[in-house]
């Protein structure tokens, strides 16, 4: 509790004490008033502060006012009475303030349980000086100094391993449990903890741009994007605050009217004492706080699990998914490849690989890669000039004065060369060199182990369009896609063929309806933020991803997917049966108090309990371990 | 140039209040207020002095919400 809230318990005791007190002292009249009136501004004054400067200020209709209002009223009603019961108008204040004060109790530790949950930030890293360990904040340690990290400790800054070899628990980050060995010249990833051996590090960024402060930022940040239903809510909020003002003086006000017209008696104080309690039921606080703090859990929740959620309006969409599209490599296959065979060369296989290697130098392509991989030798980029990237086609460069081309069969026609079909399954590099076709290099692709049972799983978290596009050939695309269960195929695709793919299957899904698409976050950017919700995968490490992508999945486990659609799932539903129940509650305790059958005692079960409840229900969220 | 404050806010229709009150705040340009957080994310406008800027935001804050604190 901090001190607002020990005040307000100390307010909230002592005004009771204080009633009860008085319930035993005989004194009438003026001196009764006044005795009551004390008790009243112990527990109220500052309700009815706050509400006397919002009219000050313009802003009438909140909260306090209606409290205010109501209180003010009873006491009033008591007045002309002459009944000198006052205790309705010091008890109805009493439970607002125990209200107030658990929900303001509740919420700070629940936003503390969440915040420690997602708490992955280091204390300090150790520099070694002089032989001995000293501990600095992590924001202070310069790129390229020399951290050490001990067993039970977290990484604080992005390194390279110089010495030792360890186990790492990478959970916080990940979700996923089986540690991760590491040892010398391995990178290391802030957030991580060292579970077994003492690691030397040389630091490769600054702790501000490390992983851990990405990570910490963006899902500090999540819940100030809003979603639909908080819009909802504030706008609900905005218009029903009036709107029940409004309506409990139409109350107070026309059926005595009406009564009177019509000849019978007034009865004023029974409608005025229905209005009052009509205005304790309608406060919203129920709603207002129960959404973001379900949309915060469900995000905290996600985050436990690898899944990071940008903010609260992509949470929202992401659980109307109906449509995943996937860019192959990198997601349902290890974006791993590896040179298969070379066929129809005219020079030797080494020959081959080294001119395609070379032409390929300046690629970052996992294709270029595994060429490089494959001829093993050192690349000699002043072996190479006039480099052109043909985008998604190939490349033409000129190798120790020989014009090489590296790419597809649409290449080779656009350069006048005819190039030899094969019947392997894979990519094909066809190389041709001086105009003179030489051969072309089979490439294929491992398919992740989960990917079956990915898909699916996306089948049964409701998902009922599943695509894959990729800029490889027609032939390794279907096979792909026939052995995961994959329902439409679109292959040899430009990254710019891709986004207008997606566009074109946005204008085709029905509305209400959302298109998730999901990337590796290499060179898929532009469409990672043209569908609906961009997915980026294995994203651990690389800012454009995080960047890019509406949701990033911290491991590449492409059955993270369908349980981030669960998680998803899970707390909007939360959010529906909060906003349902919490309306259904008022408006039927509305109803009975315009009818006279509740008093002021079910107003404060209707204000209090209600919140109480979703508050309860909004914690849900966070448990996703079972989805 | 963007700065983030800590903040103290009890509720968070209350929250949003102060978003709008400080967006209208002269000198800033764009501000979320995140109630979960308790942190406020403001963009000043380009020249603008930060300290008196906040000094005007505490002030439009306090309008709205009487108890609410920004650590500046």
């Amino acid at each position: 509790m901090n001190r607002k809230q020990k005040v307000m318990l100390a307010r909230i005791l002592a005004s009771a004490v204080l009633l009860v007190a008085l319930a035993f002292i005989p004194v009438t009249g003026m001196a009764r008033l006044l005795c009551y009136l004390a008790v009243y501004l112990v527990i109220g004054y500052d309700i009815l502060s706050k509400a006397f400067y919002g009219i000050v200020h313009g802003q009438v209709f909140d909260e306090c006012f209606l409290m205010a209002v109501a209180t003010v009223g009873a006491f009033a009603l008591a007045i002309y009475d002459r009944s000198g019961d006052y205790n309705e108008a010091i008890a109805v204040m009493l439970f607002y303030q125990v209200g107030e004060l658990f929900q303001s109790y509740a919420v700070g530790r629940s936003r503390r349980n969440i915040t420690q949950l997602m708490d992955i930030r280091p204390d300090y890293a150790n520099i070694e000086v002089d032989g001995t360990l000293e501990r600095v904040d992590p924001s202070d340690v310069e790129v390229g100094s020399v951290i050490v990290v001990q067993p039970g400790e977290k990484v604080p800054v992005d390194g390279v391993v110089i010495e030792g070899s360890s186990s790492l628990d990478t959970s916080a980050l990940t979700g996923e449990s089986l540690p991760r060995e590491v040892g010398q010249g391995d990178e290391l990833i802030s957030g991580c903890i060292n579970i077994s051996g003492v690691l030397r590090v040389r630091t490769t960024k600054e702790f501000g741009e490390s992983t851990v402060s990405k990570i910490l930022d963006l899902v500090e940040n999540a819940s100030s994007r809003k979603s639909k239903s908080e819009d909802f809510i504030s706008k609900f909020a905005r218009i029903y605050t009036p709107a029940v003002c409004i309506g409990a003086l139409l109350l107070a006000v026309l059926p005595p009217v009406a009564s009177l017209v019509m000849g019978g008696e007034a009865a004023w104080h029974v409608w005025l004492y229905r209005a009052l309690t009509f205005l304790v039921i309608s406060c919203p606080c129920a709603l207002v706080i129960s959404i973001p703090l379900s949309f915060f859990a469900g995000i905290g929740g996600a985050s436990k699990a690898g899944v990071l959620v940008k903010g609260s309006n992509y949470l929202e969409t992401l659980s109307k998914t109906r449509t995943v599209v996937f860019d192959k490599t990198g997601t349902l296959t290890r974006g791993v490849f590896e040179v298969n065979g070379i066929h129809h060369n005219t020079l030797e296989d080494e020959r081959i690989l080294e001119l395609a290697a070379h032409a390929e130098v300046a690629s970052s392509h996992p294709i270029a890669r595994s060429i490089e991989r494959a001829y093993g030798g050192v690349v000699d980029r002043s072996r190479v000039e006039d480099i052109h990237e043909i985008g998604g086609n190939g490349v033409v460069a000129r190798v120790d004065g020989h014009q090489v081309a590296c790419g597809n069969d649409k290449l080779m026609h656009t350069l006048g060369v005819e190039p030899v079909m094969c019947h392997s399954i894979g990519t094909i590099i066809h190389v041709a060199i001086d105009g003179e076709y030489a051969g072309h290099i089979v490439i294929s692709d491992v398919v992740k182990p989960n990917s079956a049972l990915a898909v699916k799983e996306l089948r049964r978290a409701g998902v009922d369009s599943i695509v894959m596009l990729t800029g490889d050939a027609d032939r390794v695309a279907r096979s792909v896609a026939e052995s995961l269960g994959i329902d439409a195929v679109y292959s040899e695709l430009l990254p710019a063929d891709k986004v207008d793919k997606v566009e074109q299957l946005i204008a085709h899904r029905r509305p209400g309806q959302a298109l998730a698409f999901v990337g590796d976050g290499i060179n898929d950017a532009p469409v990672l933020s043209r569908a609906d919700i961009g997915i980026a995968m294995g994203a651990m490490g690389s800012d454009a991803a995080i960047e890019a992508a509406d949701v990033v999945l911290m491991d590449d486990d492409p059955l993270k997917i369908a349980k981030a659609i669960r998680i998803s799932r899970k707390c909007l539903g939360i959010v529906y049966q909060n906003i349902f129940f919490a309306i259904g509650v008022k408006l039927v305790c509305l109803l009975l108090g315009a009818l006279g059958i509740a008093n002021m005692w079910l107003a404060i079960f209707a204000d209090v309990g209600v919140m109480v409840i979703a508050v309860v229900n909004a914690i849900r969220a966070l448990f996703v371990e079972k989805l | 140039m963007k700065k983030s404050y800590q903040i103290e806010v009890d509720c968070a229709a209350c929250a949003q209040k102060m978003e709008e009150a400080t967006k209208r705040t002269e000198g800033v340009k764009d501000c979320v207020v995140n109630f979960m957080t308790q942190k406020m994310n403001v963009e000043f406008a380009d020249g603008a002095d930060r300290n008196a800027v906040m000094k005007n935001v505490l002030a439009a804050c306090r309008r709205v919400e009487r108890d609410c604190e920004i650590y500046i």
